[in-house]
């Protein structure tokens, strides 16, 4: 799951470098992400993964690095854990 | 000591480029989740959907969010609107959960500002607020 992610990243958050070198635990905001690219990641992730996220977890913490998304979509869909 | 009135600031920045692409690759989809109808009515011209109107709006949301400090827990986008009135002046609409952290900060008075200048949008957004002063900076030496 963290490769499929990081794709996302690489296409949808407009980071200034590639994704490829980026740590899983890497902030993502002080690698270029902006809000405005935050919400276009949000909306890949819910297409690739087939979830939702809830207004609630529309947060700058559930977005700031590759291992924060993947717990948040292991907490949507906890079968993607196995996958 | 009792509270005392201060204010909140927020500012933000976007590129009209992400919007364009957001649109693009995530078409109605993306409109839906991050404005409200009014705003998409008033972001729609002759040539469709407007993507340096929709920026500026953008930028009114995420600095209204700074300003309202939603901590842990998010809130819609569309629980924040940029309103245009009829002398062309703009003003914040909060529903929702951002009505409630308003409340619960005492925010009054909001305040927007928007502005273009080629591929950007920016936004200022202004709140009276009250804080205890014990929490303020100059207070603590």
């Amino acid at each position: 799951m963290t490769d499929e992610i990081r794709q996302i990243i690489e296409r949808h958050a407009r980071l200034s470098a590639p994704a490829d070198g980026l740590a899983v635990d890497a902030d993502l905001y002080e690698a270029g992400m902006t809000s405005h690219a935050s919400v276009s990641v949000m909306l890949a992730l819910e297409d690739h993964f087939d979830i939702e996220f809830p207004d609630r977890m529309l947060t700058r913490g559930v977005f700031e690095s590759i291992a924060a998304i993947e717990a948040a979509v292991i907490q949507l869909r906890p079968e993607a854990a196995l996958q | 000591m009792g509270s005392v009135m201060s204010a909140r600031l927020g500012i933000d920045l976007v590129a009209v480029d992400s919007v364009r692409a957001a649109i693009r690759i995530h078409e109605e989809r993306y409109l839906r989740r991050v404005y409200t109808d009014a705003e998409l009515r008033d972001c729609r011209g002759r040539n469709g959907i407007d993507p340096d109107r929709l920026a500026a709006r953008f930028a009114a949301k995420e600095a209204a969010i700074k300003v309202l400090r939603p901590g842990s827990e998010g809130l819609a986008l569309t629980a924040i609107e940029l309103k245009r009135l009829a002398d062309g002046s703009v003003e914040i609409e909060l529903s929702g959960r951002a009505a409630e952290l308003a409340a619960a900060a005492h925010l009054t008075d909001f305040a927007v500002t928007v502005t273009h200048e080629g591929d950007y949008a920016a936004a200022v957004v202004m709140a009276q607020g009250l804080s205890n002063p014990r929490n303020s900076p100059i207070m603590r030496s």
